[in-house]
């Protein structure tokens, strides 16, 4: 956004800039590395059993939206037009039917062996 | 290298050859500083458009001589032109080629060339990530086309399967190659979407609501928001499959619990979006190609808009469409043919209105509009057989066979790759200052045209007589030798019609009719206030919308004069300065790259590192910005006679 700080003025449609201080972004960072780290070591110590460790991976993963979301997106300061809102709400869903589907489609895995 | 035989020679000696070319006329024009200064570290989109539509042409070149020796092999029954592997090899570049280094910087030029231009802005959101974006594209394809001589090309299609692409099955570099340039071109892809995002959401002129935007404009929404929802999905099956080649992890791999249908389930999930990623800028093309020839504004246009939306979310949904006969149960297969053929219905709409459109107008048949009328044709046959496609219990009878070779092609061709074409000659006067020349380019366009139904038509017939995608060779008694004869000699005219495109633009620029009003086709869209080319800053002023087709409505109204700048009022103008960062880091891209696919680890992560350096020297940089003073504004526009 920074090359146009300068033509802004001019441009109705930008919105002013907020002041992001790095410790937040840091904070995120760090936050993110630890669950995915959790994450991982979970899965290849194979110190759950199948079933649970699926559901504490699902439970992390959502963890790492909500990080990502209030850390780097900033979701709480948006004082936006509503297509935000809708930009969040659609990337939700792709999301969900990425994940739901995928365990769908893949079900005949089970159904095979 | 050394043991691949005549024709890898050939090919080393003539690009030899070429580089030391190159580098020769740089070195005796005294061009390198001018290269360097004026568009190796550029940020301004319109130049940034020109390099990505110069490397996709070469592309489409490399990829096409691919194609012609695919059908060359295939012409006749038991041909042994070229070994089983080499043909493996070649269709795989071909694809890859074709998808990530044709068709997607393509529309990206396409993007940056018309869209700021378009919503009354002065750059993209982000002009040093745009230049980033194209560089990692840059050396992604150049890395991707040293594979052919340095270590051999993959050669396990473009989907790259595994368990065929584990190491247990193939060893050797080709595979790695395409894993990391498709990974990195794939990154700048991304970047590209939210840049173009968030541009046409923020720096639309004063005045210019959402409906009030080109289509064109609506149509890079639409192509934003699925390359951001999709190509993510890409990375991480990439970089999955990276992982268990080369850190020896087993995520597709059987053992361990892997699952191979894991990677064709995540390449899908990007896979079919990606082919309306780059249709949708084409419909976006046609829109504005077939309003402006038809000297009436766009029939439908909020219908055209809900349609281009309506498709990148249902588009979304139909990925298992690609492997119907895996053996997933009849209520995925269901669900998933039934949203395929759903996406049909806003496709069908927009045929219709822009027939509608033509209907009763003052039709000019130009260039862009030729290869517009033959898009339809096209895109009404392919539609018809995408959806027989779409059937699941009748794609057991298509699945990878050459009906599905014809049916890709002729939307893939026969809609992008033409609407590309469309818009590149719809364009060109803005970008360089001259139209291309039209006789030329009716030859380009009628050999092409033809050549596509001859080389395709017969593969939609040698589909149902059994012949199968991926065959090298076949034997003589099984009755496909006559058709594929016929579709190799299609494939040569459309060889020599792209050879007709290169005459033409070489005698165009030399004797191509110039423009001077920066008008050429009486267009509708604010891109066409500007003189030809654009200055670098765009916009003098910037102007303040009130109406859809707004410079179509001045034109109307004797109003033109509003958009020119008064001497009085001109402000100075911040501009993004140039930046040698993103080509520097486009290089060390390459070369961590390379580190990887060779398995030299220290080179690969020193290369990723000089990465992390330049982005910290990004983040320390405080002024990134020059402003361009009133007189040199004053002038610019003097010369171009707005003054
Ligand atoms: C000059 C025009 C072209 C000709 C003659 C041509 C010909 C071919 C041939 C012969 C094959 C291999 C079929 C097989 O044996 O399985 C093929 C595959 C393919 N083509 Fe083209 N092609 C052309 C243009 C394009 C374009 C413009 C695109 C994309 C924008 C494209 C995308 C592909 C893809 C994705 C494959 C599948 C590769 C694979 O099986 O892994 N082609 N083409
Ligand atoms: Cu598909």
């Amino acid at each position: 956004m920074s090359a146009q700080t300068g033509t802004s003025v001019q441009q109705q449609t930008v919105t002013p800039r907020h002041k992001h201080k790095s410790g937040k972004y840091i904070v995120g960072y760090l936050l993110s590395l630890v669950l995915t780290g959790i994450s991982f070591s979970l899965a290849l110590t194979h110190s759950m059993s199948f079933q649970p460790l699926i559901v504490v991976l699902v439970i992390l993963a959502a963890f790492q939206i909500v990080v990502q979301l209030f850390f780097f997106m900033h979701v709480t300061e948006s004082d936006g037009p509503a297509y935000h809102a809708m930009g969040l709400v659609l990337g939700l869903f792709f999301t969900f039917a990425i994940a739901f589907m995928s365990v769908w489609i893949m079900g005949f895995n089970s159904i095979v062996s | 290298m050394w043991n691949e035989g005549p024709m890898i020679w050939t090919s080393d000696v003539l690009i030899l050859l070429t580089s030391v070319g190159i580098i020769g006329v740089l070195t005796h024009f005294k061009k390198w500083k001018w290269l360097w200064d004026e568009w190796l570290t550029t940020v301004d989109h319109k130049k940034i458009g020109i390099m990505y539509l110069i490397a996709a042409l070469l592309m489409m070149f490399r990829g096409g001589v691919d194609a012609l020796l695919m059908r060359t092999q295939l012409a006749v029954p038991n041909n042994h032109l070229l070994t089983a592997e080499h043909y493996d090899q070649i269709f795989t570049t071909h694809g890859t080629i074709m998808i990530l280094f044709m068709a997607m910087p393509f529309i990206f030029a396409m993007f940056n060339i018309v869209v700021p231009l378009q919503i009354g802005a002065r750059d993209v959101a982000f002009p040093y990530l745009n230049a980033i974006s194209f560089w990692l594209f840059f050396f992604a394809a150049l890395l991707f086309n040293l594979s052919f001589v340095f270590g051999g090309s993959p050669d396990a299609g473009w989907v790259s399967y595994p368990p065929l692409t584990e190491l247990g099955f193939d060893k050797g570099p080709g595979e790695n190659f395409y894993l990391l340039a498709v990974q990195i071109t794939g990154i700048g892809s991304i970047g590209t979407g939210i840049n173009f995002l968030a541009t046409i959401f923020k720096m639309r002129a004063p005045g210019m609501k959402l409906m009030k935007m080109p289509l064109f404009t609506w149509s890079v929404v639409a192509a934003s928001i699925v390359i951001i929802a999709a190509f993510p999905a890409l990375a991480i099956a990439l970089a999955l499959l990276l992982l268990d080649r080369v850190f020896g992890t087993h995520f597709f791999t059987m053992l361990h619990g892997g699952d191979p249908m894991m990677f064709v389930n995540l390449f899908w999930i990007w896979g079919h979006p990606e082919v309306y990623i780059v249709i949708l800028p084409a419909f976006g093309i046609f829109s504005e190609v077939v309003a402006t020839f038809s000297k009436k504004r766009i029939f439908g246009y909020s219908s055209m808009v809900a349609s281009l939306l309506l498709i990148s979310v249902i588009s979304y949904f139909v990925w298992a469409h690609h492997f119907f006969t895996m053996g997933a149960g009849a209520n995925v297969n269901t669900f998933f043919a039934v949203a395929s053929m759903m996406v049909a219905i806003p496709t069908g709409v927009k045929v219709f209105n822009w027939l509608f459109t033509m209907y009763r107008g003052r039709v000019t048949m130009s260039l862009p509009m030729w290869w517009t009328a033959s898009f339809v044709l096209n895109f009404l046959m392919g539609g018809a057989t995408g959806v027989m496609l779409a059937v699941a219990p009748a794609d057991y009878q298509y699945h990878n066979s050459y009906f599905l070779i014809a049916h890709f092609h002729q939307t893939l061709i026969g809609g992008t790759v033409y609407g590309l074409l469309a818009g590149m000659y719809y364009w060109w006067p803005k970008m360089f200052g001259f139209k291309l020349d039209k006789k030329l380019g009716m030859w380009a366009m009628v050999l092409f045209n033809i050549g596509f139904y001859v080389c395709f038509m017969p593969q939609y017939a040698l589909g149902f007589m059994g012949m199968q995608r991926r065959m090298y060779t076949y034997p003589a008694g099984m009755g496909w030798g006559t058709l594929n004869f016929i579709s190799t000699i299609g494939a040569y005219l459309m060889g020599l019609g792209f050879l007709f495109i290169v005459i033409e633009v070489i005698y165009s620029i030399k004797y191509g009719e110039r423009d001077l009003t920066g008008d050429p086709w009486n267009g509708r869209t604010l891109e066409w206030s500007l003189p030809s080319p654009a200055p670098h800053y765009n916009f003098a002023v910037i102007p303040t919308v009130t109406e859809r087709d707004y410079w179509w409505e001045l034109k109307e109204n004797n109003r033109t004069h509003e958009l020119r700048p008064k001497a009085e009022t001109l402000k100075s103008i911040e501009m993004p300065k140039n930046s040698a960062r993103p080509f520097l880091m486009g290089v060390a891209f390459f070369f961590a790259g390379f580190g990887f696919v060779f398995h030299w680890l220290i080179l690969g992560f020193a290369a990723l590192a000089i990465v992390a350096a330049i982005m910290i020297h990004r983040a320390l940089e405080v002024h990134d910005e020059y402003a361009v003073p009133v007189d040199e504004i004053l002038e610019t526009e003097a010369a171009t006679g707005r003054l």
